[in-house]
């Protein structure tokens, strides 16, 4: 794919204006920084920063059957989501492997937005559809005409706050969702949710106004030390915050079982059957291996695809891996046996060709509420 | 326009001719596709024994930064005589002065010829035409 192939937001000119780094993600052209990463990672644990992710792919399922319809294509209880809540979820194939992870709003029995990865969404869509069969729902693809823009960090509800009208968002509770005027826009859908560890909001809206939102935002957040972040310190907070990738942590090949996605994942009676259910329902039974936090103390950053050794035995690779300016050490997601899966193990990274130990930890490295 | 002191890689790497030695660092072009312009990025450098025998193209080292992992290449093959071991304690200095202060190995080269390398103009154009 050529850049010129790559699809834009509305607010790409911004960016570039802005002086970000423009790269390929998930056939976007999307900013990967604008300062420092490691300066913007910090930027959302202390005050707030502001997230274009106008490329995501946001789909609405609606009509009679909407819940049934999606309790039996994705691995949560959508039936139980109380109205105006958000769960994550994941669509499966047969085998359990997921096809994307998701996050489901349920406005009511009969209306469920749904947010999926920019690289899956249209593998989601024509899963979807091809999985209808008698329900009666119509499956909308919005992604094109909605912005989203993401505010994270503990400043985002001081940030956000003034250009709302008519709504105190501190009644907004964590994985909660509603609908109010932002900037003059009626029916933005804001919600408490985000991919960074941190509190702070999402919000979708019509694409023609991004420019406008993204400008009052910068300007009412600069007292709050608000300031754009770009996709580089997202992969940094998310990881530091144990939230899974996918093309990473999870994909066909690897289950949200073994990934540690159990809270995403409902066997209940009640919920019926869906897609991937006795294989993950088997897997469950017996993991062979299980999604861990590496560390390590050598200046070497942990990288997607090094190999992991105990001793002459190659054990697993790296998922996922940064330099963590939270913890101030080098952190990386990896799968290992479920032996090996313990913390306080040490295992040894191969970088090019040298050794480095780490120690395995549990995940999540970073909790805002668990310190 | 960079120094034409001095021969480029298309790898951007820069080689100078200084005495019977040349000294090899990398282009402001490299560290700053690095670190994106903040030094603080840059992670760790490793570098060669003194001592170590190259041939041209081999790779003497690594470069790392928040994002990514380079490899630094040999513009000639022949003998490392000198490293430059505070580089690795003060990865700035390549943001500070990539042309001097910035300097990584001295290699006494077995042919000194560098007309294989890139000049400043071809270098310059090469740059250029990649982005």
């Amino acid at each position: 794919m050529t850049d010129a192939d790559l699809k834009q937001t509305d607010l790409h000119e911004v960016h570039v204006s802005s002086g970000a780094k423009m790269v390929p993600f998930g056939g976007w052209s999307m900013p990967v920084q604008y300062a420092s990463i490691l300066d913007e990672a910090r930027r959302v644990r202390e005050h707030v920063g502001l997230f274009d992710l106008g490329h995501m792919g946001r789909i609405e399922v609606t009509g009679p059957d909407a819940t049934r319809f999606l309790d039996s294509v994705v691995t949560s209880f959508v039936g139980k989501i109380p109205i105006g809540a958000i769960r994550y979820g994941l669509v499966c194939a047969e085998d359990g492997g997921p096809l994307d992870d998701l996050l489901l709003y349920r406005s009511s029995d009969e209306d469920v937005f749904v947010v999926a990865n920019a690289s899956n969404c249209a593998t989601v869509l024509a899963w979807l559809n091809d999985h209808v069969g008698a329900h009666d729902v119509t499956i909308t693809d919005r992604s094109a005409e909605l912005a989203m823009l993401a505010l994270q960090g503990p400043k985002s509800q001081d940030a956000l706050q003034p250009l709302v009208e008519g709504k105190d968002l501190g009644e907004v509770g964590y994985y909660k969702f509603t609908f109010a005027t932002v900037c003059g826009i009626p029916n933005v859908r804001i919600s408490r949710t985000g991919y960074t560890g941190e509190d702070g909001f999402e919000l979708y809206f019509p694409c023609a106004e991004s420019v406008r939102v993204w400008n009052a935002l910068i300007e009412a957040g600069a007292e709050h030390g608000l300031a754009p972040i770009g996709l580089g310190a997202r992969d940094t907070l998310r990881l530091e915050a144990g939230m899974p990738l996918y093309g990473h942590e999870i994909d066909r090949e690897h289950n949200p079982v073994e990934a540690g996605l159990n809270f995403g994942i409902s066997f209940k009676e009640e919920k019926g059957d869906w897609i991937g259910r006795a294989a993950l329902a088997a897997v469950k039974e017996s993991p062979k291996r299980k999604l861990v936090g590496i560390t390590t103390e050598g200046k070497r950053v942990p990288r997607e695809g090094y190999l992991l050794f105990d001793g002459d035995r190659e054990v697993g690779h790296i998922c996922s891996g940064a330099v963590s300016p939270t913890l101030n050490t080098n952190i990386g997601s990896a799968y290992l046996p479920v032996e090996l899966a313990v913390a306080g193990q040490t295992i040894d990274m191969d970088i090019r060709g040298k050794r480095q130990q780490c120690v395995v930890c549990d995940l999540p490295f970073y909790s805002r509420t668990r310190k | 326009m960079r120094p034409d002191d001095r021969k480029y890689l298309d790898s951007h790497e820069w080689a100078k001719l200084e005495g019977d030695l040349i000294v090899v660092g990398i282009t402001d072009f490299a560290v700053e596709e690095l670190s994106n312009g903040n030094e603080g990025d840059l992670v760790y450098c490793d570098l060669p024994e003194v001592g170590r025998e190259i041939d041209q193209g081999e790779t003497f080292g690594e470069i790392e930064s928040v994002k990514a992992v380079s490899d630094l290449n040999a513009p000639v093959g022949g003998e490392i005589v000198e490293v430059n071991s505070d580089m690795m304690e003060h990865l700035e200095t390549l943001a500070e002065d990539p042309w001097k202060k910035g300097w990584l190995i001295k290699i006494k080269p077995t042919d000194p010829s560098m007309d294989h390398l890139l000049g400043a103009e071809a270098y310059e154009q090469q740059i250029t035409a990649d982005h």
